[in-house]
């Protein structure tokens, strides 16, 4: 069974709950966690590849315990053209992504570190963030 | 013939403004006919912003004052004020338009037969605006005027009632720019001196023309260049007036007077009583749209808040004395904004704010605030601002940008203008 790759958001109140032991000792998946942005007091966020038989179940416990699980099928790209290097985006990603440079101040978009969460799509002023699938 | 007093003998003069004589130190003045005569000679000395903020630090502010001629400022950023003036051309037989659209987005006509003001912030008629919380506004006036700029096709409509001299009753085509008479932009409030650093005290996320601030002092948002942004370095308008010649959406423009709520002042700590830089000054623009480019006006949409669009401007400062000189070579670490609530203060009209902070700070990436450390984005380009400093550095260097000295300067701090409420 290929591994299905999983994109997880979470809020403070979920980031110190052990949800990552349950899904391996409760649903017997193997979890390989991709990357991860976890800080006590603040939303994290979670790329991983899970395989196992009760992902399915998997999943559904995860939002159960109102975390926000997305598949990984999309990208977001970067208009280079269009962006202006505002940086109203760089306080809202959460994983780090979309980044300013000092003392310059200009920003860069690094796709590796990119959990998909959609939130530079909609408020990046001049649309210059993109979903591709 | 007149005698002269000794001290200002021509020979003093001769011997150089900068000169100590007779125990006292002549400040150098130079006039904007001087400065404008080196320029179309390609002598004058041109610095940006940032630059002459080095060379102050190196040589000092009256060496600096005698070397250079012109120092050059830039913003960009989004700025709701904004809109142009179109003429549309007659029609045959005649029209007088009542109720225009330019790609859906109404324009208003209440002005003569065929002209019409489209503002940045307009919104096509059946745009879901909030309904559909946040909104995303993805197309309004702001966009239709970066569509006229970048020379697409738009498509015009207008309705009229009919007169005897105007019968049409309506039309609808495609316009360019190219086709039309005039298109100027007249930006009635722009280049806000200091502004708002918003935050979020409240445990919802708000979406404001600040952007999207997070719950419990999740982010602050800023919007000025700081030690790049034109008012910010002219604080007191020693030189910026109606008449100033400027970069306007990468044209030229015109300061024509001052902005709508144009309420200079100095920021001050209460505690100390420190002036902490100026805020509160703004301008009206105004320039030829047809000479400007997309690069530099950039339809914007703010999720939860609306359309608008990103102007870029730049003005050029001349070093006519050494106090224009200092307060030009102000860095980041000396300008401030305030931070004010937008979840809870700013949308009651609560007045105040709940701290100052530089623009070094702001731009170092954190600020405190109540204790905890906040994250920081800025919400107008720096790249872009450096960018059109530049841009205005070479024009003028190379001559093709004179100086437009202003016929009356603006209010400064000292008129004590204030902004006075709406009642009801
Ligand atoms: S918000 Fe959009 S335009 Fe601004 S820096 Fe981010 S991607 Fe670029
Ligand atoms: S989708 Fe945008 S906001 Fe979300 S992680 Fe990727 S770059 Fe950041």
């Amino acid at each position: 069974m290929s591994p299905k790759r999983i994109v997880l958001r979470f809020d403070a109140t979920i980031a110190d709950q052990p949800i990552i032991y349950r899904l391996v000792s409760d649903f017997g998946l193997v979890v390989n966690i991709i990357k991860a942005n976890v800080n006590p007091q603040k939303e994290g966020t979670m790329v991983m590849e899970i395989t196992g038989e009760n992902n399915k179940q998997g999943l559904e416990y995860l939002r159960g315990q109102g975390v926000q699980v997305h598949t990984l099928t999309e990208n977001i790209i970067r208009n280079e053209e269009q962006c202006t290097s505002c940086g109203a985006c760089t306080a809202i990603c959460p994983s780090g992504a979309l980044y300013l440079t000092r003392p310059s101040m200009e920003v860069h978009f690094d796709s590796d570190q990119c959990v998909v969460c959609h939130l530079c799509t909609k408020i990046c002023p001049v649309r210059a963030m993109e979903a591709h699938f | 013939m007149l005698k002269k007093p000794l001290l200002y003998s021509e020979e003093a003069f001769i011997i150089g403004a900068e000169h100590l004589f007779g125990g006292v130190l002549m400040a150098i003045e130079k006039s904007y006919a001087e400065i404008n005569a080196k320029i179309k000679a390609g002598k004058a000395v041109v610095v940006t912003a940032e630059e002459l903020i080095s060379m102050v630090d190196e040589k000092g502010v009256e060496k600096t004052t005698e070397e250079v001629d012109v120092v050059t400022t830039g913003t960009f950023a989004p700025m709701c004020s904004s809109g142009v003036f179109l003429n549309l051309g007659h029609t045959t037989p005649k029209m007088k338009m009542h109720q225009v659209w330019l790609n859906n987005v109404p324009a208003y006509g209440g002005i003569a037969a065929v002209d019409a003001y489209l503002g940045a912030t307009a919104l096509p008629d059946n745009d879901p605006l909030n309904n559909n919380y946040p909104g995303e506004f993805k197309y309004g006036g702001g966009h239709v005027i970066e569509d006229l700029v970048a020379r697409k096709p738009v498509r015009f409509r207008a309705t009229g009632y009919g007169t005897d001299c105007y019968p049409r009753r309506e039309i609808e085509t495609n316009i360019t720019l190219d086709e039309i008479n005039e298109a100027i932009l007249f930006n009635p409030r722009n280049a806000y001196q200091s502004y708002n650093c918003g935050v979020n005290l409240t445990s919802r996320t708000v979406y404001t023309y600040l952007g999207m601030l997070k719950p419990n002092l999740g982010n602050a948002h800023y919007s000025t260049s700081g030690q790049l942004s034109p008012l910010l370095k002219d604080p007191n308008f020693n030189t910026i007036g109606v008449g100033t010649r400027i970069f306007l959406g990468g044209g030229t423009g015109y300061v024509v007077w001052n902005g709508t709520q144009h309420f200079p002042e100095f920021l001050q700590i209460d505690s100390d009583g420190e002036q902490k830089g100026p805020a509160g000054g703004t301008l009206s623009v105004l320039g030829d749209l047809k000479q400007m480019k997309p690069e530099w006006l950039i339809g914007t949409s703010y999720l939860g808040y609306g359309a608008t669009l990103s102007v870029g401007i730049g003005i050029p400062i001349p070093m006519l004395n050494e106090e224009v000189c200092r307060n030009a070579a102000v860095k980041d670490k000396d300008l401030y904004a305030p931070v004010i609530d937008y979840g809870e203060a700013y949308p009651n009209a609560k007045p105040g704010y709940m701290k100052l902070v530089s623009f070094a700070e702001l731009k170092s990436g954190k600020i405190i605030v109540n204790g905890k450390e906040v994250p920081t984005a800025p919400l107008s380009s720096y790249p872009k601002a450096k960018k059109i400093a530049a841009q205005l550095k070479d024009w003028v260097a190379e001559g093709e940008f004179t100086l437009g000295e202003p016929s009356q300067l603006l209010p400064s701090a000292d008129a004590g203008l204030k902004g006075k409420p709406l009642k009801g």
